[in-house]
């Protein structure tokens, strides 16, 4: 039996320029979903040419939380549940910043649910990738507005019977441009999603189920993380453009993924552009920079 | 694949090969790499990392084909895939980002 | 040192509220991002913002709530805003958490709370002077905060000024802890031409790209900041951290870190305190007192004088820190302190606890909703005086 304390490879890994390896190895448990993620919109990052300099990355709290600390980026990482109003704050500031949520579902969901919902309203344009465990892993594992009834968790130790939230059911309510939802197991096409999400102008949220092994999963007997990904693996199925009234995810049921809506809508500034500019004329600040009225009608359409 | 006949540029495609790299003092035995290998290049070795995790080993390396799916299903960025030195010609995306990061 | 622009100075002899003066104020100082969430009767500032701003350049949003809106200032210094955000009681507790996470954070921001009776709901249209102590301790943790009270329209107007001036200076939530009288109040307010108004820069980084330490300190132990987009990608946390700005849970680290905080404005108190002071030397009274209570307190002060009492005033126009030093200097000189405020307590405790026993300290409260009788105070004058 070997005890090896070099690393095989002298090489770094290819995403090393994106990401904070000096902090390496990051404290995910092993079979924890979140790393795949990370790496997956590290590699969106890439692949929609997205000019480093000019992206934030906001956490909340939560194991997710800690995705900001690890990405070699302008990175904030705030308080429980409210990424999305200092992300707002920051794109608000300086529009020229492609500003991402990176963050859990119960940070995102319960204490951050306000923020989740008016932002998603207002169409603001920040990217929300929330990555869905069920559960609230970096306290120990307590129930999570996605949790599905009856999972054991900390504070439901007799079993969750609460109903959970469908995200994309609620983000689609709420009015986002780009909803996808995708598990850690299906790598390219979240990457792929991600891709679309950086690119795409307006709120734009991207849901991926990743395994809690040390919580959710041995909380209720369900292995470790690969075995979550080969229940991942046996029971998802793609629909693009499904009804997300009707893609809740039962207690290891079916998962319902794909990309189920991609449309347009006019950002915040653009609407406060708009707005401003048709009661003040050129007094508006901004007038300038607006495009002629013939376009804003063409962008109407 | 079976095709109904062979496809006339048969003789040019060819099937690319894979090095696998590791960062062995990242990786926490996860086994997501060895489950989802689609060509059962990796296994679990015996060793242990100075973590003391399992790490995975090539155990079939002339079956790799640099699809790159255990770099990117690895939570711990422990493993990647790089062509394999004797494919000569243009370089991949990911050399190209080497030289920009 | 650099002075205001003269497209957002509203120059000239104004008459206006002292919520309006703020708002002015705010302008005059380069605010350009103010989120904020209705609440009387602070609501005035943001509307005037609102109505302002979209001609001079900046935005306003009002969020979804008050959590949000402290929030989103943050975030907005860090893009490069300069941000304020308006409040009163109720919304003021909602905003502790993150408010612990801009000082810890050392994010320049302005936060203005007219204060109106409490506690909980309270009196929302009508006075009070009782959120003085949670502007001091409000969230959660050890971090030290400036506090300005002013007395009049014209003061909010100055004193909002020098709030993003300190914000600037020291690299901390500063708050303007205005009163829904002074708020209400309309009075005339000169505002000065633009190249009379100075500006404390923001303190930015020359570091190269990739040589920025979000946390590393001088002499002076304040750091120098660099917002999102230019090119610095650093990581910042409300986790106790080192000056990479990383997250270290360490014992060492964490003392580091606090007593930093601390310190940045506890050895600058002498510099930051400014008060006003009228007949104090010599004075057998010392009256100490702050925002609309103030004036009231000059009718009182006007007629012990008249009765022959050596009465001395201290107007405070900062909070905190606490004016410690000149307390401790007066303490052993006068005979007694009186503390007229529009609460049940909260200056007058730190009168006490830096006189430190030498003088009796007299509380003369008043529980909101109106200001005192002056005769009220006089009174308490007279008495301390036998």
């Amino acid at each position: 039996m070997t005890i090896r304390t070099d690393t095989t490879t002298q090489l770094e890994h290819p995403l090393a320029h994106l990401l904070r390896t000096e902090r390496f190895p990051h404290i995910w448990c092993p079979t924890c979903g979140i790393g795949t993620v990370v790496k997956c919109f590290a590699e969106a990052i890439d692949r929609a040419e997205m000019d480093y300099d000019r992206m934030a990355i906001v956490s909340g709290i939560g194991c997710t939380g800690r995705v900001a600390g690890y990405m070699k980026l302008d990175s904030y990482h705030t308080t429980h549940g409210r990424a999305i109003p200092f992300a707002t704050g920051l794109k608000l500031a300086n529009r020229d910043l492609k500003v991402v949520v990176f963050s859990g579902d119960g940070d995102l969901s319960a204490i951050g649910g306000n923020h989740l919902i008016h932002a998603a309203r207002r169409n603001m344009d920040i990217m929300v990738v929330c990555v869905n465990n069920f559960i609230y892993g970096m306290t120990g594992g307590q129930v999570a507005p996605t949790t599905p009834q009856p999972a054991i968790t900390s504070t439901t130790p007799h079993g969750a019977f609460e109903p959970p939230f469908s995200l994309p059911h609620l983000l689609e309510a709420c009015g986002a441009v780009y909803i996808a939802r995708w598990t850690s197991l299906h790598v390219r096409r979240l990457t792929k999603s991600l891709t679309e999400a950086l690119l795409k102008p307006g709120f734009s949220f991207v849901e991926a189920i990743a395994p809690c092994s040390t919580l959710y999963a041995r909380r209720n007997r369900l292995g470790s993380g690969l075995d979550l990904m080969k229940y991942y693996h046996d029971s998802s199925e793609i629909e693009h453009g499904a009804d997300t009234s009707d893609i809740a995810i039962d207690y290891q049921k079916n998962i319902k993924v794909g990309t189920f809506l991609d449309v347009e809508r006019p950002t915040w500034h653009e609407l406060s552009d708009r707005q401003h500019h048709a009661t003040l004329g050129d007094r508006y600040y901004h007038a300038a920079q607006m495009p002629p009225a013939d376009k804003e009608e063409a962008s109407h359409a | 694949m079976r095709y109904w006949r062979t496809p006339l540029d048969a003789h040019q495609i060819k099937i690319p090969r894979g090095e696998i790299h590791l960062i062995i003092d990242r990786c926490k035995g996860c086994e997501f790499c060895v489950e989802y290998c689609p060509r059962g290049v990796l296994a679990m070795s015996t060793g242990f990392n100075a973590k003391g995790y399992h790490y995975p080993e090539v155990v079939t390396p002339e079956n790799c084909v640099d699809c790159d799916l255990c770099a990117m299903i690895c939570p711990d960025f422990a493993i990647f895939c790089l062509p394999a030195p004797e494919d000569e010609g243009e370089p991949t995306r990911k050399e190209v980002q080497h030289a920009d990061g | 040192m650099p002075t205001a622009e003269a497209t957002r100075v509203l120059s000239g002899r104004q008459y206006l509220d002292g919520d309006h003066a703020c708002t002015e104020g705010a302008l005059s100082a380069g605010c350009n991002f103010v989120a904020g969430y209705p609440i009387t009767p602070s609501t005035e500032v943001v509307e005037r913002f609102a109505a302002r701003i979209p001609t001079i350049g900046g935005t306003f949003i009002q969020m979804e709530d008050e959590i949000a809106s402290i929030t989103a200032v943050l975030g907005a210094t860090w893009g490069g805003a300069k941000s304020m955000t308006v409040t009163s009681g109720p919304g003021f507790s909602l905003m502790m958490e993150n408010i612990g996470l801009g000082a810890m954070l050392e994010t320049p921001c302005v936060i203005v709370n007219v204060q109106r009776g409490g506690p909980s709901t309270g009196l929302p249209t009508m006075v009070g002077q009782a959120d003085v102590m949670q502007a001091r301790w409000g969230s959660h943790g050890d971090y030290e905060i400036i506090a300005l009270a002013p007395q009049s329209p014209q003061e909010a107007y100055y004193l909002t000024i020098e709030a993003f001036n300190l914000a600037e200076t020291y690299r901390t939530p500063v708050m303007v802890m205005l009163d829904e009288c002074i708020g209400h109040m309309t009075e005339k307010v000169v505002i000065p031409e633009a190249d009379a108004i100075e500006l404390v820069p923001r303190r930015r980084t020359d570091a190269a790209k990739g040589e920025y330490l979000p946390y590393a300190v001088g002499e002076d132990g304040i750091p120098d900041m660099a917002h999102a987009g230019e090119g610095h990608r650093y990581h910042i946390t409300g986790l106790t951290h080192d000056e990479r700005g990383y997250p270290v849970m360490s014992v060492d680290c964490h003392d580091q870190l606090v007593r930093r905080l601390c310190d940045k404005i506890r050895n600058n108190a002498d510099d930051i305190v400014r008060l006003e002071e009228d007949g104090v030397e010599g004075c057998e009274v010392l009256v100490v007192c702050y925002g609309i209570t103030s004036r009231v307190t000059r009718a009182a002060i006007e007629g012990a004088r008249r009765e022959g009492v050596a009465v001395g005033c201290l107007r405070m126009l900062t909070l905190w820190p606490f004016c410690e030093t000149r307390i401790r200097e007066l303490a052993p000189a006068v005979k007694a302190f009186v503390v007229p405020e529009i609460n049940y307590g909260q200056v007058s405790l730190e009168v006490e606890r830096c006189a430190g026993g030498l003088a009796p300290v007299t509380l003369v409260p008043h529980m909101g909703g109106g200001v005192h009788d002056p005769a009220v105070i006089q009174a308490a004058i007279e008495e301390a005086a036998r």
